[in-house]
């Protein structure tokens, strides 16, 4: 990297996170003065101009891309519409040891003065749980699930190329269009689709108005400038700021500056989970960059500055606090935004390119937190950019991971997408599949499937509480057959699951209602054409999952119950409960028993492996197919992102051995420790789950360094990979770093301040990890040279 | 045990270092030499054993009374087996919650030995690897080997045999009209050093070796490097004449010494044989390269 992008990455990587309270004050001073003036879409979308019309802005020294959502790099705004931190929320984050973030005092007086008093009773936080029946309360406190929409804003969502071809004037054309085709007469929305039409028309204007001021801002530092090149350089940037996001790009520079600000007005407009997500950047850029190389008006080294610059500026951006569970099961700095590279064109041609390459070498190079790149490998996909990414895998920062392309455009095909958009769709947050630009595919919250046999086990009760919090299926001790206690687990499960979808389907519409995003539903296709905005139906498709939990745990915990009390009937299910209750404090000789001797998933072992298949039937029978409030359904998907930790810590001891409020298993992972037949076990036994039938899975693998040394080592890896792949598996993602380093890095923090590792899903520094996630990791499997 | 079925220690699935790509290696158990520096002790012995983990003990003494033979008691803090009573049932290995008790070496069938196989096809068709038969000696139990290499070969499995060389010349030959690849054991060129360190003469092996290179056998030299033993100049250059002479092997993996394998020694309660000046420094290695790489040949180095 050069001295440029040195520097930048220093800024970036060494700035702490802190909170600004610039954006609730603007936000709160607009509602004051405005709010019940217009329909909500308009208000919306008013505040969002009112926004890009007054906050902060700032450009760097250095900096070829600009834009910030923050006043500066690494200051996060909050949302106080959607979640109120109170003074004392605000005071904890500040003060507490694992991601904190700095809040200055006079933001905190103007929470104080300003902000909550207005917020106060009004944020979407607030309405939702003021709503919710008592049995989801029970529930939720007990840990059976969680809600993402209790304080962020659906998201979860990813760009497809129509940005680069078209400008904010272009859509405002479109928009206007629109509205002279609206049908009083006969279409009872009409009024509607008008409103929420205006509403984009402004959040267009709102954009242009943004980058203007940058262009301002870029004219008046250019005027000041002492060295010549840095002027050139500003005099660029205000051209290009004054042209994109109200034109096309025609440059390589111009496309990344468009697709920064899009990306701007997405995260500034509401805080969507995960971000935002450029999708398949290297598609997009490539046009650009072979146009600009034949006519010789930048080189490879300048476009990879400017890609540097690009990722950059996503590590700048922190993701916003969060609160309460919400805090516990997403502890991290990471806002999601995951690069995918390689993968399939349109037309079923490969898609990787020269930016592919580009792309892993500024990751490689950088080797910041954000932005997570992923490697999309198809059957077509050449051998040479999977051993590439296999170049960068070995290093160890827990990237790229590595996905199916084959399998990702299935899962789309099944769920009824035109071949075309699911080839251009991919992967976005961990592991979620979506066919870019053109769909909503909202995650709506963790599953905690182990729990759910629990409260089975404990006749709808939880045993940490003793609270009534599922149905009554009975008492475990009177199951005469495992048959009996599964069609148990099934009544709770789909209770459960029912339990979420009603308060899931409410927070829905409360969204629809109060707090569309118009400036979202312009760049995301059919939101203009349907005039209804993206959490309302607009866009193409419409997907909300539910991510399952703890398959490993539970698979496990029911195959020693299988094992151990209905086929050996080795130990009586009364006693078993018993044990569990005292966390086996009285009898580890049974808990040895159930450790070691029960067949376990992840080691190609069909007694364990029928289980899961089982169990995994099950979850798609309970959760696919179920309605939502846009006229489409809910799909699977199976994975836990860093929520196996929480969900851990609200669960007891477990049938499988494992003691009470450890983490459970991760994503699609096997037990820690459980899976002990080495890599291809463990892919043989994920292999037979229909991966198909859900909207993605996640497979931890971790390896030490010694095994990935040579060339042909690599090799080995990518057999590996394809094997998987052509066995239908949808990702697999690799820690490479030996226990010893992990081990240190827990005693010596501040030597280890760089050491990435792959959390689930998602990459993060090691260090800024709690204790908890730190020895999840170490007990992960480690694959052993052979 | 029985006689009727072969006995191997270990089946490691996704082996690396084993021959080319992904394979899966069976480990025969029983070994007609007696290597200084063996890293697979518990491939010595061609008999079962049964060893006890005092580590993972939680004294819950279910062995004791599970035992039919009375080989198992309490001695106050930890289990102790009377080797002469012991029968090897195994009962105490299945009877253990703790794995404390561990066999080394077990018996199967044919059929089970190649359901393991299977189990990695798509693996071996994806990468191009295949099955290793490995040891302890593998040609010591050159019946079962044999068929083993025959169902293999049924379903198109690549086929590797790592042997010792140690084994007469007919089986040997018979053995590889169902294997695709040797990799052969080279270790000491003089004969009485060979003996003084392995516990067998090496004119047979060489023997073997000669046949072996002429038939159409695809062959692989493994050189384990062994610091004092034989990484003298003149055990290499005789090692490079000799099989440049040969006119028909072409690689040779260079395996440098670890001593790694003192846990096992422990674990077994042999007497630990690994040794420290057994280590080879980089320079030995590269002069070790170097000199084969004069007689024409191409060195491969496994760690």
């Amino acid at each position: 990297m050069n001295d440029r992008i040195a520097r930048l990455r220093k800024l970036s990587f060494e700035t702490r996170p802190s909170i600004s309270a610039e954006r609730a004050r603007l936000e709160t001073e607009f509602y004051e003065q405005h709010y019940g003036k217009h329909s909500i879409p308009v208000v919306r979308a008013l505040c969002f101009r009112h926004l890009c019309e007054h906050k902060t802005i700032y450009i760097g020294d250095d900096e070829l891309i600009v834009g910030e959502r923050g006043p500066a790099p690494k200051v996060v705004p909050t949302f106080p519409e959607l979640t109120c931190h109170s003074v004392e929320d605000l005071n904890i984050l500040n003060d507490r040891p694992m991601t904190g973030y700095q809040v200055p005092e006079e933001d905190i007086a103007v929470y104080r003065d300003k902000v909550i008093p207005y917020w106060r009773g009004r944020s979407m936080r607030e309405r939702i749980f003021s709503e919710v029946p008592e049995e989801w309360r029970a529930a939720y406190e007990a840990g059976l699930f969680t809600e993402f929409m209790e304080q962020r804003a659906p998201g979860h969502t990813a760009l497809d190329g129509a940005i680069y071809e078209q400008g904010m004037l272009d859509y405002k054309n479109q928009i206007k269009d629109r509205i002279t085709r609206l049908d009083y007469l006969d279409d009872p929305q009409a009024s509607d689709r008008y409103e929420q039409l205006k509403a984009m028309d402004i959040a267009c204007d709102a954009a242009i108005i943004f980058a203007e001021r940058h262009a301002a801002l870029a004219e008046s530092m250019a005027g000041k400038a002492v060295d010549p090149a840095r002027k050139e350089e500003l005099e660029e940037i205000a051209r290009i700021c004054r042209k994109v996001p109200a034109h096309r790009p025609d440059t390589f520079h111009e496309a990344l500056q468009m697709y920064w600000f899009v990306h701007l007005g997405t995260i500034t407009e509401l805080n969507g989970w995960d971000a935002m997500t450029p999708g398949h950047i290297d598609q997009h850029l490539q046009p650009f960059y072979e146009k600009e190389v034949a006519a010789q008006s930048l080189d490879r080294e300048g476009a990879k500055e400017l890609l540097a610059c690009l990722w950059i500026k996503v590590n700048n951006h922190t993701a916003p606090p969060k609160v309460g569970v919400t805090a516990k099961e997403s502890g991290t700095y990471n806002d999601f935004t995951q690069i995918n590279l390689g993968g399939l064109k349109g037309d079923g041609s490969d898609g990787s390119n020269d930016i592919s390459y580009l792309a892993l070498e500024v990751s490689d190079e950088l080797h910041l937190l954000q932005p997570q790149p992923s490697v999309h490998i198809s059957r077509v996909t050449p051998d040479r950019f999977l051993k590439a990414a296999g170049r960068v895998i070995r290093k160890g920062y827990g990237y790229p991971s590595v996905f199916n392309s084959d399998a990702v455009v299935m899962e789309q095909i099944r769920v009824g997408k035109s071949i075309e958009d699911a080839r251009q769709g991919g992967t976005s947050g961990c592991i979620e599949t979506g066919a870019f630009g053109k769909e909503a595919y909202i995650l709506t919250g963790y599953l905690n499937v182990p729990k759910i046999l629990e409260i089975t086990l404990n006749n709808g009760h939880d045993p940490l509480s003793g609270k009534k919090v599922g149905l009554e299926t009975g008492k475990a001790e009177q199951f005469a057959s495992f048959a009996e206690l599964y069609e148990a687990f099934e009544k709770q499960l789909d209770y459960i699951v029912g339990l979420k979808i009603r308060v899931n389907n409410y927070i829905e519409r409360m969204y629809a209602k109060y707090s569309p995003a118009p400036f979202l539903s312009v760049v995301i296709s059919d939101c203009i054409e349907k005039g209804r905005d993206y959490y309302d139906g607009g866009p193409r498709y419409n997907t909300n999952y539910i991510q399952c939990c703890g398959i490993g745990t539970v698979t496990d915990s029911l195959s020693a119950i299988n094992t151990h009390v209905f086929e050996d009937r080795r130990v009586a299910m009364a006693s078993l409960l018993d044990i569990l209750k005292t966390n086996f404090s009285k009898d580890e000789k049974l808990r040895q028993i159930l450790w070691n001797k029960t067949p376990f998933f992840g080691n190609d072992d069909e007694r364990a492996d029928t289980i899961m298949r089982r169990l995994y039937d099950s979850l798609f029978s309970a959760i696919d197919g179920r309605a939502n409030t846009k006229g489409t359904v809910y799909h699977l998907n199976m994975l836990s992102t860093t929520c196996h930790v929480y969900f851990g810590k609200m669960l007891g001891a477990t049938p499988n051995g494992r003691f009470a409020h450890l983490p459970m298993s991760d994503g699609t992972s096997p037990s820690q420790g459980c899976d002990r037949n080495g890599p291809t076990a463990v892919i043989k036994s994920l292999s037979k789950m229909d991966q198909i039938k859900s909207g993605g899975t996640l497979l931890n693998q971790r390896f030490l360094p010694s095994v990935l040394q040579s060339e042909q080592d690599l090799d080995k890896l990518c057999s590996l990979v394809r094997t998987y792949f052509s066995l239908g598996g949808h990702h697999v993602q690799f820690n490479v770093v030996d226990t010893k380093t992990l081990k240190l890095a827990q005693e010596q923090p501040d030597d280890y301040r760089n050491l990435l590792v792959r959390v689930a899903g998602y990459s993060d520094y090691f260090v800024d990890l709690d204790k908890e996630h730190q020895e999840e990791i170490i007990s992960r499997t480690e694959q052993e040279l052979v | 045990m029985n006689s009727k079925l072969p006995t191997f220690f270990d089946i490691k699935r996704y082996a690396l270092h084993d021959g080319p790509n992904i394979r899966t290696t069976v480990f025969f158990k029983g070994c007609p030499l007696r290597c200084f520096w063996c890293h697979n002790p518990e491939g010595l012995d061609p008999s079962l054993e049964v060893v006890t983990v005092q580590e993972r003990c939680i004294g819950c003494r279910e062995c004791v009374g599970g035992c039919p033979e009375q080989a198992l008691s309490w001695k106050g803090d930890a289990i102790s087996r009377d080797e002469s009573l012991c029968s090897l049932c195994l009962n105490c290995v299945e009877i253990c919650p703790s794995l404390a008790h561990e066999a080394v070496g077990y018996q199967a069938s044919i059929e089970r030995i190649i359901g393991e196989i299977k189990k990695d096809l798509p693996f071996y068709d994806q990468s191009g690897g295949g099955v290793t038969f490995s040891g302890g000696e593998p040609l010591a139990q050159a019946d079962y080997l044999i068929e083993l290499l025959k169902r293999c070969g049924e379903l198109e499995i690549h086929r590797s045999v790592d042997t010792s060389g140690y084994a007469e010349t007919d089986r040997l030959l018979e053995v590889a009209a169902h294997t695709d690849l040797f990799l052969f054991d080279l270790k000491l060129m003089d004969s009485a050093l060979h003996e003084k360190y392995t516990g067998v003469g090496n004119e047979q092996i060489l023997q073997n070796l000669k046949v072996l290179s002429k038939s159409k056998a695809t062959i692989r030299i493994r050189f384990p490097l062994v610091g004092t033993i034989n990484d003298s100049v003149e055990n290499v250059e005789a090692m490079g004449r000799f099989l440049s002479e040969l006119g028909t092997i072409d690689d040779v993996d260079l395996l440098t010494y670890h001593d790694l394998a003192g846990a096992k020694y422990r674990k077994l309660q042999r007497p630990d044989l690994t040794d420290r000046a057994y280590t080879v420094t980089p320079d030995i290695v590269a002069r070790t390269r170097q000199l084969l790489e004069q007689h024409g040949l191409t060195v491969h180095l496994e760690r």
